[in-house]
């Protein structure tokens, strides 16, 4: 087997070595009734090109997002990543490293994580950013558990405007714990319902921005009404390209910010691996959940990175952690510094225009069809639109037609009533082309 | 090692050398092949881009008061900066692919580059996890054989894919365990969960975050779970044990089947951390052992790079009892191929609910799936087998001169040391483990599991050569005698041949910079 190096003559001489008659020997604690003998029932030992062979015809019956005009958003972005990117990803001492534990031969891995945490910081406006998450929706969840400890209150207000899967995560686990929520009614502009929500039992608010219809909002107002209440704002986003557009969470008051990273830096990957954004005030660091890189000094004097404020976490604090993660979104993190140092603030701003000018066209184009209602009013990359059919089955019909329309918004919440509503999303890697195709296709399916 | 090689060259410091007077600083900060780095921060990047973009047609003026005004912070470099800027700090990095990684508990095995290109393949990197499922059949098909296998080689009838990680994979089994005593009305009477005192940190944190307290079980001379404890502190208050096995000591918990027995008897369910899989993968089946519950970090025993802290995945393989419970999403495979159930409420009202947005982690169920293809199940059974022989290679080999922990019978896939044979030397275990560094290999785990006092946790992993192993137990014969004879400094003062010297942590914690911000005076905005 080719990943393994020991040759029959050298097992035998390490058995020797170990004062062992055969390997049998050394697994004699095992209960004799779990022994197995001979092989599992599997396929045996296969070549690197029968297992290429394999896995590139399941890869193959799967429409790649950039072999079809394709407009999908909802949580998950398609952009262009630099081939940089990838490439230094890759490298051994990236790719091959663990947790930087010992920090004299992890300077590496500690000083990106560290410009990661301050673009992080910079980005969403706020003082302080933690080393990623798994995702942006167990950001959000930790976040809401962050609330709940920070302000010793139990309940966490969600717009109807975040990602109902975003939504059902956090519940999965928050509930768990006893922490009440109270999700919103969704709507297109579902913040307006927010304020009215709070009372005094409120531990924090979530609210999206842009929400999962797409809609940009000015969340001051609510930061200004959840801080009289003595409650926290989270504010989620799960498009962080928006930030080089839009104000930035922390400019409008956020004392938590859980975000999805994926949109810079990595693939769509069919979900995962993404990369969990978690920012705050930095009054609220030491009941931040995750890895936190710090600056300090070695034995010479010279700067050098840690990873510190380790006290929160589980492997010290075990029980009493402020969370139970221990493996975050390394490379994803990498990725994501090295496509935003490429970007600079130039770049982003540049690129977040041009998703901008993409969905604007987008939705000029699908509201001149006949049955087609543009819902959003002023949005990112991202709209919805209301359709006189299902969407799901429009989006179905698209499909065999080689255009993915975008994700119906029944297929996050089947509950809500809004089975003719599809959310589109463009982005810089979309063609005024993909856009005439999809347009044209649309109008045909309406119409038949 | 010899003090000189097959050319004649020197190959180390002579062991008399006084070896902090090795470095003399250089003029600039570079030394050699090691180039002083910057922060991209402290670059002159700002205002530039490494990226060519078209010229955008609209300013966000239909935006209006929304649109960002203030600066960002956020410094470009033009491409050959960027890729000189991340290459210079991957230097400063030890990975799997310069020598061996010998963390125990952490599996840092060969990572193939094959399932790095297999995860590559646009049908599997670039779709999106809200495509129509009948665009998207090739990957509901991977997820469903990575299933297969892991099923067929856990004996197991069902699992979770979805968590991220061990600690989320953790958190799907506690919570199945959670709603399978809400379904028999138990749950509020059963609020505890049993751990060993050598237990990941992970677990006693998982069992907390979900609302259970935490008792801890004792362990005996031998380095196992006093089954005499367990069974005392189980009762009908008990949610669920969480046993390691192979423990976190490197051994094989010989007792498990009396351990389950006890734990079904008394209505608990048996959560298995099965962060050590790598020992048994192919020999034994953690079904045949009464495992209700067990996470496989896909990082470790399948694989998938650590990446410097991840991404990683864990799946959770669950028995009949707990399967009804398992969170959404899931893949069926029936007559008109396969589908995603997405809402647990459609097809299983008991689902405890979901925990992440999508899938789960797509690009590491291919690298998975493209290792367990290669092996096949007898190349995994091979890993278990390697895996255990060289550590207990290293054990053998290293028993005269340092103080294993458990020296009786064998270990599995980890050798265990204690510090009890550094004992009036002044030295430490992270002395130790600082001055491993200097001769080039990263220290094993350190100070864990918590119950051996200095603990020296040794995971050479299969994919290490008897020539690599043979020179990692030279150098750690060579430090242990150095240690034995008094030559303090080299370990007190280690690291000394490293990127950095000995970082100051308690410094970094008193008071946290954890972000660059500009120097005062200077017109670069960076808030």
């Amino acid at each position: 087997m080719r990943y393994l190096p020991l040759t029959p003559d050298d097992r035998a001489a390490m058995l020797t070595a170990i004062g062992a008659k055969s390997i049998d020997d050394l697994f004699v604690d095992v209960p004799e009734a779990a022994r197995r003998e001979g092989f599992v029932d599997l396929p045996r030992v296969a070549g690197e090109l029968e297992v290429e062979r394999a896995l590139s015809a399941m890869a193959g019956k799967n429409a790649a997002a950039g072999s079809v005009p394709f407009f999908c958003g909802a949580g998950a972005y398609k952009h262009h990543v630099p081939a940089t990117v990838d490439h230094v990803i890759q490298r051994s001492e990236f790719l091959t490293s663990y947790t930087p534990y010992q920090p004299e031969i992890a300077q590496g891995t500690l000083q990106y994580l560290y410009e990661f945490q301050t673009q992080v910081a910079n980005l969403t406006g706020m003082p302080v950013a933690n080393a990623s998450l798994y995702d942006g929706s167990t950001a959000m969840a930790e976040g809401v558990l962050m609330a709940t400890r920070v302000t010793r209150r139990n309940k966490a207000v969600i717009s109807g405007g975040v990602h109902p899967h975003y939504v059902r995560a956090t519940e999965t686990v928050v509930h768990a714990v006893g922490v009440e929520t109270e999700a919103l009614a969704a709507a297109v502009d579902a913040e307006a319902a927010v304020i009215d929500a709070i009372d005094k039992d409120t531990a924090c608010v979530v609210v999206q921005t842009p929400n999962v219809f797409g809609t940009a909002t000015d969340v001051t107002k609510i930061a200004e009404a959840a801080h009289a209440a003595g409650a926290l704002l989270i504010v989620v986003v799960t498009e962080a390209v928006s930030m080089g557009l839009l104000k930035s969470p922390g400019e409008m008051g956020a004392d938590i910010v859980a975000a999805e990273g994926q949109s810079i830096g990595n693939a769509l990957n069919f979900g995962g691996p993404y990369v969990g954004l978690f920012a705050c005030r930095e009054k609220l660091i030491r009941q931040m959940p995750g890895r936190l890189t710090g600056e300090t000094v070695d034995a010479d004097g010279e700067r050098g990175f840690v990873l510190t404020l380790s006290t929160r976490e589980q492997h010290i604090r075990r029980d009493k952690a402020t969370s139970n993660i221990c493996t975050n979104s390394g490379l994803c993190t990498l990725a994501f510094t090295i496509h935003m140092s490429l970007l600079g603030e130039t770049g982003l701003r540049k690129l977040a225009l041009l998703n901008h000018e993409k969905a604007l066209a987008t939705r000029d184009a699908l509201a001149a069809i006949p049955g087609v209602e543009v819902l959003t009013p002023r949005f990112f990359n991202e709209f919805a639109i209301k359709l006189p059919k299902n969407a799901a089955e429009v989006v179905d019909t698209l499909a065999a037609h080689h255009v993915l329309a975008g994700v119906p918004y029944s297929r996050l919440a089947p509950e809500a009533g809004m089975d003719d509503v599809l959310l589109v999303a463009a982005t810089e890697t979309t063609l005024d082309h993909d856009i005439k195709f999809l347009a044209g296709a649309l109008r045909k399916v309406l119409a038949a | 090692m010899s003090s000189m090689n097959s050319v004649g060259r020197p190959t180390a410091p002579s062991p008399h050398q006084p070896t902090h007077d090795y470095k003399h600083p250089t003029l600039t900060g570079g030394r050699g092949l090691l180039q002083d780095e910057h922060l991209i921060f402290e670059s002159d990047g700002w205002g530039k881009t490494g990226v060519d973009l078209p010229e955008p047609k609209t300013d966000g003026s239909d935006l209006g008061d929304l649109v960002r005004k203030d600066p960002i912070g956020l410094p470009g470099l033009s491409e050959p900066e960027t890729m000189r800027h991340y290459v210079r700090l991957s230097q400063k990095n030890h990975a799997i692919d310069l020598a061996i990684y010998p963390l125990g508990s952490c599996t840092m095995k060969h990572n193939p580059r094959l399932n790095e290109k297999m995860a590559r393949l646009p049908g599997f990197s670039d779709i999106h996890p809200l495509q129509p499922v009948s665009t998207v059949q090739g990957a509901l098909e991977l997820m469903d054989q990575l299933a297969h296998w892991l099923k067929t080689l856990t004996g197991m009838p069902a699992v979770a894919l979805s968590p991220k990680a061990g600690a989320h994979g953790e958190l799907c089994g506690l919570m199945a365990i959670r709603a399978a005593h809400e379904a028999k009305g138990e749950h509020e009477q059963r609020r505890k969960v049993l751990v060993p005192t050598s237990a990941h940190g992970t677990n006693p944190a998982t069992a907390a975050f979900v609302g259970y307290s935490v008792v801890e079980v004792a362990q005996t001379d031998d380095g196992r779970v006093d089954v005499a404890d367990l069974a005392a502190k189980l009762g009908p208050d008990v949610a669920a044990i969480m046993v390691t096995n192979p423990n976190t000591c490197g051994l094989f918990e010989r007792d498990i089947l009396e351990i389950s027995r006890l734990t079904h008897a008394a209505g608990a369910y048996f959560y298995c951390d099965g962060a050590n899989f790598n020992a048994i993968v192919g020999r034994v089946r953690p079904g045949d052992l009464g495992v209700d519950a067990m996470h496989i970090n896909l990082h470790k025993t399948f694989s998938t790079p650590h990446g410097g802290g991840g991404p990683g995945a864990g799946p959770v393989v669950l028995s009949e009892a707990l399967a009804p419970f398992a969170p959404a999403p899931w893949v069926v495979h029936d007559a008109n191929g396969y589908r995603l159930v997405e809402r647990e409420e459609d097809e299983a009202a008991q689902a405890f609910g979901r925990l992440c947005a999508f899938q789960g982690q797509m690009g590491m169920y291919v690298r998975a799936l493209s290792y367990m293809m290669s092996h096949g199940s007898d190349g995994l059974r091979q890993v278990a087998e390697d895996a255990v022989l060289n550590a207990n290679y290293i054990k053998a080999r290293l028993s005269d001169l340092m103080s294993p922990a458990f020296p009786d019978g064998p270990c599995m896939h980890e050798a265990l040391f204690d510090d009890e044979w550094l004992k009036g030397t002044e030295i430490t275990t992270l002395d130790f483990a600082k001055a491993m560094i200097d001769e080039g290999f990263h220290p094993m785990t350190m100070y864990f599991p918590l119950v051996v006092h200095g603990a020296m946790l040794i995971e050479p992993t299969e994919t290490e050569s008897k020539q690599e192993l043979d020179r990692f137990i030279e150098a750690m014969r060579l430090l242990a005698q150095a240690a034995k004879a008094g030559d303090v400094d080299r370990f007190k003062g280690a690291p000394f041949h490293a990127p950095l010297r000995r970082l100051d942590e308690t410094r970094a914690a008193r008071s946290p910079v954890l972000r660059w911000t500009a120097p005062e005076g200077s017109n670069i905005a960076a808030e």
